[in-house]
């Protein structure tokens, strides 16, 4: 198959899971693509097989283990790797990163950075300082300044299968957007844009909070009204979080917010609602992780928003709620009973 | 107690006249002044923010019209009355017609407008008066500074001081001497003081640079005296009444070009001196993006067979005492005050007024620091002495990667907006990193402090509404808060997060002596004085304020108990 996108250089994905193969294999439609595999043994087997996180991949795909390799040959680079490597992967690559190439990640997770020497005690309270999203880690490792995130009801299975669905491309930057825009569009896929580059990102990292939740609902055998319950309250939680770390509201209530935390909370196929599910079920969560391929970004996720919440005095029962959970202080019976006895004042109080 | 300055003056880094950038432009003042016209009106063609051409001019029009009713100044000339209600009578003709013959009428008055703007705005630098007038400014400022300093007025004659020991330069000095030689340079000051442009240019031939170019009021230019020493220093004319679309455009084209042309520049960017005493948190967008665009330009030709590079050097100005800081804090109170209409007066109308603010300044004179920063490109990185850009590990950047797209240096307006912003915050850091506590700041920061926890339960306005007499702050506490306070500034210091000036660090009881003797020193109700208990008590709250202000945002205010 020939490339339609004439006029540019081959675009680079970073990382070979679900998500970033499917957003591989959604470029490689119009672009060349080199797909990035951090072991040789992952390189040989992808490679080989042509087969990566349960997915075809596309002819034109090119798969290397080598950063400089890609960010030489590539002007627009998708970094798709979980929270925990993406800081090291970065510093990594950013020898060969200039100032003019095109980031849009499309990791939903938190990096904490508390600076060497630094402990976070009762003197010293774990802030918004201590976090970054992903934006925030290209920015401080890298010369890149072109960043942008995809973030939106994009669960990578159903891509693969060649469904239709859409998503948000956000960035400071118009050309990023468009880039964007051009790279991933097609007759199945949708992109919108935003400049809310940070309330995007928290969209889509803390609807994982809400995923678990849902699961966990799932996983009692509640019924839809509870999930619903779940859901619309759980939109409130993300929207004082999001707001406390530097988003907009109005980012929530789009795509990006709703739209993903809807996909998210309904389908068996996402992580984190599998983990809530489990957890219901009676599992222990370090069972869970052992046996899951991919990272379940909330479950970090929780542990920093549970604590962030309680500095700047912010009311999120869900998140306070769940980290008892993982924890294994409380059971997800009793944690039904609790937030059904929880004291909401308002229905809507961020509009 | 002193901060000291290198006491050499610095030999001028390019001897021959005839090469400077600003010359070569005076000489070419007519094709200049077309050149600027012609870009105007090309981007005004690309942004009219979607309105039709007609709309603009007409709001344009129809706001200068205002102006002249309203706030005419001195400096307007004659006809400006008749040439716009001509534009409007053509204006009014014109929307009675058929449209789609008639564009060229309209382009014709977008060109006479836009050019009366770019000759006005145009300066008339000239290089022989330039040298009489610098010899002459120089001359006055020393013997005036002298003249405060030593032994009143009649040591205006005295040769006794030379001007350096009163102006502690400190900061990258030789830094910015290398750079001007490597690039355009484009210094941006905090501005406190009407007196800063004069210190600047001061500072600026004292370093042995060519001269800048630098907008100046146009009220300022009503003024024969006044005129003549501003054209001859390179001043172009701003006039912050005109906020019409053609005008600001008009204005930020004449910047970019004589950028472009490798002219040095001075912005004060944060539009105008500072109302609050607060350094500058926000900057105005509009003529720091001319730096960007000009630096995008010089990478898309060569100059000299190179493409020259913009630096722009963040520069710190501190005094103990500010002659307007009681008119600039009214100001200020008024407008957080809600008070809606403010409007730009024209305070120096007559050579009169001038003449009284600058002796009165001279004569009160007190110890002033201007601390020159570290060189940035223009999306904020440090530059070495080079002129190379380097990222937070050292390693060097290609400034002209931040223009490509696909290999091509390509132009992207709302791409170099971001790039303006990054750069505003940075220098905005920048600031903060270099200004320099003198005992004063800290005295006056940590009094009011004290103050507002006495009247924990007032707002702003509430406590500058108390009545100073009621108003005592204990010395002991005081004395053991200022000790605290000053250990902090250190440990911030430490981490280059700001600077602090070496009288600081003498004995506590003398230092907050000197700092109390010196912040305001020249008002007539002091910001602070004792009492006979020797408690520390304030005359004026809204001064002490405004002296206040200068050392907030560095969170200083936690580590009082």
């Amino acid at each position: 198959m020939t490339s339609k996108n004439l006029s540019s250089k081959p675009v680079g994905v970073i990382g070979a899971g679900s998500f970033g193969t499917a957003v591989a294999n959604i470029l490689a439609e119009q672009s060349e693509v080199i797909l990035y595999a951090r072991t040789n043994e992952r390189v040989e087997k992808l490679i080989r097989t042509r087969q990566s996180a349960k997915q075809k991949l596309h002819d034109v795909i090119e798969v290397t283990g080598d950063l400089q390799e890609i960010a030489e040959k590539c002007e627009v680079i998708f970094p798709i790797v979980p929270s925990h490597n993406f800081r090291a992967m970065i510093r990594k690559a950013s020898p060969y990163l200039r100032p003019y190439h095109i980031l849009i990640h499309g990791t939903k997770g938190l990096d904490l950075n508390i600076p060497e020497g630094q402990e976070i005690n009762k003197k010293n309270l774990l802030s918004r300082d201590h976090v970054r999203t992903m934006s925030e880690v290209i920015l401080e490792e890298s010369n890149v300044v072109r960043v942008g995130c995809l973030a939106g009801p994009n669960l990578a299975s159903e891509m693969a299968m060649r469904q239709p669905a859409a998503s948000v491309v956000a960035s400071y930057f118009d050309e990023v957007i468009e880039t964007g825009q051009r790279l991933l569009k097609n007759d199945r896929f949708l992109i919108y844009g935003s400049k809310d580059l940070i309330g995007i990102e928290l969209c889509g990292i803390l609807k994982n909070i809400i995923a678990i939740g849902a699961g966990a609902i799932s996983g009692l055998g509640l019924g839809d009204n509870a999930k619903a319950l779940l859901i619309s309250r759980g939109m409130v939680e993300m929207i004082h979080l999001g707001n406390a770390l530097g988003g907009n509201t109005k980012a929530f209530i789009g795509l990006a917010g709703v739209g993903d935390l809807v996909a998210t909370c309904s389908s068996s196929l996402s992580r984190n609602y599998t983990v809530g599910f489990r957890l219901a079920k009676g599992e222990s969560l370090k069972d869970i992780q052992t046996s899951m391929e991919e990272v379940a970004e909330g479950v970090n996720t929780v542990k920093i928003m549970k604590v962030l919440a309680e500095n700047y005095r912010i009311r999120a029962p869900i998140t306070e709620t769940l980290y008892k959970i993982i924890q294994g202080k409380m059971t997800v019976e009793r944690a039904n009973i609790y937030l059904m006895k929880f004291p909401f004042r308002a229905d809507i109080d961020f509009l | 107690m002193k901060l000291r300055g290198n006491s050499n003056k610095y030999p001028p880094i390019v001897p021959g006249t005839r090469e400077w950038p600003v010359v070569r432009l005076a000489k070419n003042r007519k094709k200049f002044v077309q050149e600027v016209v012609d870009s105007t009106i090309n981007s005004l063609g690309r942004h009219t923010g979607g309105k039709g051409l007609t709309e603009v001019l007409e709001s344009a029009v129809y706001k200068e019209r205002q102006r002249i009713k309203q706030n005419p100044w001195k400096a307007d000339p004659k006809n400006e009355k008749s040439f716009y209600r001509e534009i409007q009578q053509r204006l009014i003709d014109y929307s009675g017609q058929e449209r789609v013959n008639n564009r060229k009428d309209l382009e014709e008055i977008l060109h006479q407008i836009v050019w009366r703007y770019a000759n006005e705005i145009a300066g008339n630098f000239n290089r022989s008066s330039y040298r009489f007038a610098r010899g002459i400014a120089t001359m006055l400022f020393a013997r005036l500074l002298n003249a405060a300093r030593i032994k009143g007025p009649m040591s205006f004659f005295s040769r006794q001081l030379d001007l350096d020991d009163q102006i502690h330069i400190i900061g990258e000095a030789e830094h910015l001497r290398k750079l001007a030689k490597k690039g355009t340079i484009i210094l941006v000051p905090t501005h406190f003081s009407n007196l800063d442009s004069i210190l600047i240019a001061w500072i600026i031939q004292w370093l042995g640079l060519p001269p800048f170019i630098y907008g100046a009021g146009l009220n300022l230019f009503g003024i024969k005296i006044f005129a003549y020493f501003m054209n001859s220093l390179g001043a172009y004319k701003v006039d912050r009444r005109k906020k019409n679309l053609l005008y600001l455009e008009t204005l930020k084209n004449h910047s970019t070009l004589a950028l472009q042309h490798g002219c040095h520049s001075l912005f004060f960017p944060g539009g105008t001196r500072s109302r609050s005493g607060r350094i500058e948190d926000r900057l105005k967008l509009g003529l720091l993006g001319t730096a960007v665009e000009a630096q995008r330009f010089n990478f898309q030709h060569t100059h000299n067979g190179n493409h020259q590079k913009i630096f722009i050097v963040p520069v710190v100005i501190n005094y103990h005492f500010v002659l307007e800081a009681p008119q600039l804090i009214n100001d200020y109170l008024k407008i957080e005050g809600q008070e809606r209409y403010y409007i730009e007066n024209d305070e120096y109308s007559t050579s009169f007024k001038i003449a009284k603010f600058l002796i009165e300044f001279f004569t009160k004179g007190s110890d002033i620091s201007v601390t020159v920063g570290k060189g940035l490109d223009i999306v904020g990185n440090y530059v070495d002495d080079e002129g190379n850009s380097l990222d937070s590990s050292g390693n060097k950047i290609e400034v002209r990667d931040y223009f490509l797209s696909e290999g091509k240096v390509t132009e992207d307006q709302q791409r170099e907006q971001q790039y303006t912003r990054i750069l505003s915050k940075r220098i905005v850091e920048e600031f903060h990193k270099n200004n320099c506590v003198f005992a004063s700041h800290l005295a006056a920061f940590l009094a009011f402090e004290m103050i507002k926890r006495m009247n924990s339960k007032l707002d702003l306005f509430e406590i500058l509404r108390l009545p100073e007499e009621d108003i005592i702050v204990p010395y002991d506490k005081f004395k053991r808060n200022f000790k605290r306070l000053r250990k902090r500034i250190y440990k911030i210091a430490e981490k280059g997060r700001i600077r602090y000036a070496e009288h600081l660090s003498g004995k506590t009881d003398s230092v907050i002596d000197f700092g109390i003797k010196n912040v305001g020193i020249y008002h007539t109700n002091k910001p602070l004085g004792k009492n006979k208990n020797g408690n520390i008590i304030t005359h004026d709250l809204n001064k002490l304020y405004y002296y206040h202000n200068r050392l907030e945002s560095y969170d200083l205010e936690k580590f009082i108990k």
